[in-house]
């Protein structure tokens, strides 16, 4: 039960790539994604910059050999699941026992929408392949069957944590032997069900998000899905030598801030508890890590709550933070595993990310986030944050790769 | 280690939340949709929240409330739900207004309350539980995976106690949508008919059932989960009988060992040959069980399974209305459950007297 989860390797698309190196190159250059929007039809279109992934679905079906008319949520999943495979160099997966964790927020709902347009006219209109896949699981089940997964299946769906807690529950089966590989994090598309979902609770930027920035207004939605391969010990140690781990999945928490359905505690008590027992799980302290990743949502009171957890545990010494969510904007249940992919890579490669848009430093905190892209540095121990609706917060670390 | 089942709650198409025991009479419905019993919630609920609060969320608040009075505990370790449709009637709520008002003057009590871990949100924030909090949402496999996730985590040794369940709602929309994908029974139906009607379809179904899962035995304690698997898209046939096989042989449990099969024919004529192949073969004489002619067919509905299951074991009988087939032994000691749902996903789960 001791046994380590080892990061194998991860694939992301999102809106400033349609891969890793395309992620990267975008942070390089300090691109964001920000745009109006393309291929989603919302009348809100001019209101409201978004981070769209810059394809098509036919084009994204093309990629993936998936059909076109299946959400978008499938597909973008099936194009980063399979960039994670890959980098692996695992080669046949039928060889292995895998698990597929996914998570997402909102399943197929980008065609139910479609559907429902139709049915609320008459009840027995709609074309039914546009709600046959409505279910959250039936997204991650459209993806392990064209990859040919089915040891082990599952979805979560806790709000915008959803894909850390898909690495968490991905690393226990791992560690009760139940597979010998996950791949695990999340996905979501873009819908009009959710745009208008945040336009209600009137935390949309109309401009570029400004995370951990004191004029912040709100966040801006992007879309994508990034999963990690975590592997046993046994595996890991059989992978090749120009293909070893990136680092290891060192400690992971959960906690529930129980404060408000969807508001955050001003102290951030769910985010505190969720990093500190993170930490104690990878047995190190506060001045271990060495880059935060951070949620990060450039909303008033989430970025104020994570930023009061941070304080109260770091102090008085706090490493080098930023969201990249200001470049990503935020991809609700597809960010915790997009974010697993930047900050495992970040231990492997040294790299701290940039926080966009960043101007002027909250008045409440004693620090501020990194605005440019940082390479070669040594990068021990890397926290990556996701906190969401329903009070839900997770942590993850992820470490160089020396035994502890 | 052994994972002990402290107290259970149930919120169903019976009266199961009437007393959390196993109703003396079957509450009869007729044709192809079953409507959840729903007990008074101001008992557990403060009323001005009870008007804001979908039926998922009554009726998952109403379970675990029920589970953890039984178990005698206040605020558990963790809190860990399944739910395959999560919210749907607040969804389509937020969906349809969203449509017909072409998008504008939206409110968001609908769309805050949509999203699928709000039910596990919720009673955390009752309870006041900062506690680990997790939602599986994974069709047929959502409440096994919230079982398996709370038993490896109480595995680990630091938690006590989890509040473990699962929920679903059959909405107005659902149930036409669902009916359109021609999975329903046609003519009228009633909970004695069911099972023998040997045509095709179910009958639709809801509600909720909860446990609280320990590493101790609490004062109410009758039964150990002893174990649960699940397998996807069988090959066939024979593939779930080398499972059941294989999953017995992995919890030292023999074919003789078994006192009760608890299956979960719906009354679908295909689908029910699955469990009438593992009848005649592997519980081969054994007395079998049944519960979807008093829940209905939903995703989750396995939870009711082992919720029925757990009431067996600790009252030591089987309630007339539940038995398919077989004699009732004198003593109730280890219980199979099987279940599968649209023949893609099956679950086993073992169950033992303590």
């Amino acid at each position: 039960m001791n046994s380590n989860v080892w990061i194998a390797g991860g694939g992301v698309i999102c809106g400033i790539g349609n891969n890793l190196p395309e992620c990267l190159e975008a942070f390089k250059r300090m691109e964001p994604g920000m745009a109006h929007m393309e291929y989603l039809h919302s009348v809100h279109r001019h209101t409201f910059p978004v981070v769209e992934v810059k394809a098509s679905n036919a084009t994204l079906a093309g990629w993936t050999g998936m059909p076109e008319h299946i959400s978008r949520t499938a597909l973008l999943s099936r194009v980063a699941a399979q960039e994670a495979w890959n980098s692996t160099g695992l080669g046949d997966i039928s060889q292995y026992r895998v698990g597929f964790i996914s998570a997402n927020t909102v399943g197929g709902m980008d065609k139910t929408e479609d559907f429902f347009a139709d049915y609320l006219q008459d009840t027995s209109k709609g074309h039914l392949n546009q709600v046959v896949h409505h279910e959250c699981g039936a997204i991650t089940e459209l993806v392990a069957d064209a990859m040919g997964i089915r040891h082990h299946i599952s979805t979560i769906s806790t709000a915008c944590s959803s894909s850390a807690n898909a690495l968490m529950y991905g690393a226990r089966l791992i560690k009760n032997n139940m597979v010998d590989v996950v791949i695990a994090g999340g996905t979501d598309a873009l819908t009009r069900f959710t745009l208008n979902g945040f336009n209600t609770l009137m935390i949309l930027d109309p401009a570029a998000s400004r995370p951990f920035d004191d004029t912040r207004t709100g966040l801006n939605l992007g879309e994508g899905a990034g999963y990690v391969v975590l592997v046993s010990d046994a595996l890991a140690a059989e992978l090749p030598a120009t293909r070893q781990p990136w680092c290891r999945l060192s400690g992971y928490a959960n906690a529930n801030d129980a404060y408000h359905q969807t508001a955050s505690s001003p102290d951030g008590t769910g985010n505190f508890l969720a990093m500190q027992e993170a930490l104690e799980m990878s047995g190190i302290k506060p001045d271990d890590i060495d880059y935060i990743n951070l949620h990060g949502t450039g909303t008033l009171n989430n970025d104020a709550a994570e930023g009061a957890a941070i304080a109260r545990l770091f102090a008085p010494e706090y490493p080098p933070v930023s969201s990249t969510k200001s470049f990503t904007g935020h991809t609700l249940g597809a960010s915790g595993g997009i974010e697993a992919v930047f900050s495992a890579w970040s231990v492997k490669e040294g790299i701290i990310y940039p926080n966009a848009n960043f101007n002027k430093q909250m008045k409440e905190l004693p620090f501020a986030p990194v605005t440019k892209f940082i390479t070669g540095q040594e990068l021990k121990h890397v926290m990556s944050n996701s906190f969401g609706f329903g009070g839900n917060c997770s942590s993850l670390v992820f470490s160089k790769n020396e035994q502890s | 280690m052994y994972i002990y089942i402290q107290g259970t709650g149930c919120v169903s198409p019976q009266e199961t939340a009437a007393g959390n025991a196993l109703p003396a009479a079957v509450l009869p419905w007729e044709g192809p949709r079953l409507k959840a019993w729903e007990p008074d919630y101001k008992q557990w609920i403060d009323v001005k929240l009870i008007r804001r609060m979908s039926r998922v969320i009554k009726m998952g608040v109403a379970a675990a409330k029920l589970s953890l009075q039984e178990a005698g505990v206040e605020k558990p370790d963790a809190i860990i739900t399944g739910t395959a449709y999560g919210c749907l009637d607040d969804t389509g709520v937020f969906l349809s207004k969203m449509i017909n008002q072409q998008e504008e003057m939206l409110t968001p009590t609908a769309f805050i309350q949509s999203t699928h871990n709000t039910v596990a949100g919720q009673i955390a924030l009752m309870l006041g539980c900062h506690g680990y909090n997790n939602t599986f949402v994974h069709k047929a496999f959502s409440f096994e995976s919230a079982l398996l996730d709370s038993m490896m985590i109480l595995r680990e040794g630091r938690l006590r106690s989890i509040l473990t369940g699962a929920m679903d709602e059959l909405t107005n929309h659902s149930f036409n949508i669902l009916s359109r994908f021609d999975i329903y029974k046609k003519g009228p139906v009633t909970h004695e008919q069911l099972l023998k009607s040997d045509t095709h379809g179910t009958v639709a179904g809801e509600g909720a059932a909860c446990f609280v899962l320990g590493t101790e035995r609490g004062p109410n304690t009758k039964a150990r989960l002893s174990g649960l698997t699940t397998l996807y898209k069988p090959g066939g046939k024979a593939e779930i009988s080398a499972d059941i096989d294989a999953f017995m042989a992995a919890h030292n449990c023999s074919q003789s060992e078994v006192s009760l099969f608890i299956n979960g024919r719906n009354g679908d004529a295909s689908g029910d040959e699955w469990y009438e192949h593992v009848e005649n073969t592997i519980m081969a004489g054994k007395p079998v069980a049944t519960f979807k002619h008093l829940c209905g067919e939903y995703p989750t509905a396995a939870s009711f399974g082992m919720w029925m299951g757990c009431r067996i074991l600790a009252e030591q009988q089987v309630p007339v209305a539940a038995m398919f087939k077989g004699e009732v032994p004198e003593k109730l000691e280890k219980i199979l459950i099987y279940n599968q749902y649209k023949q893609t996903h099956h679950s086993l789960i073992l169950l033992s007297v303590c």
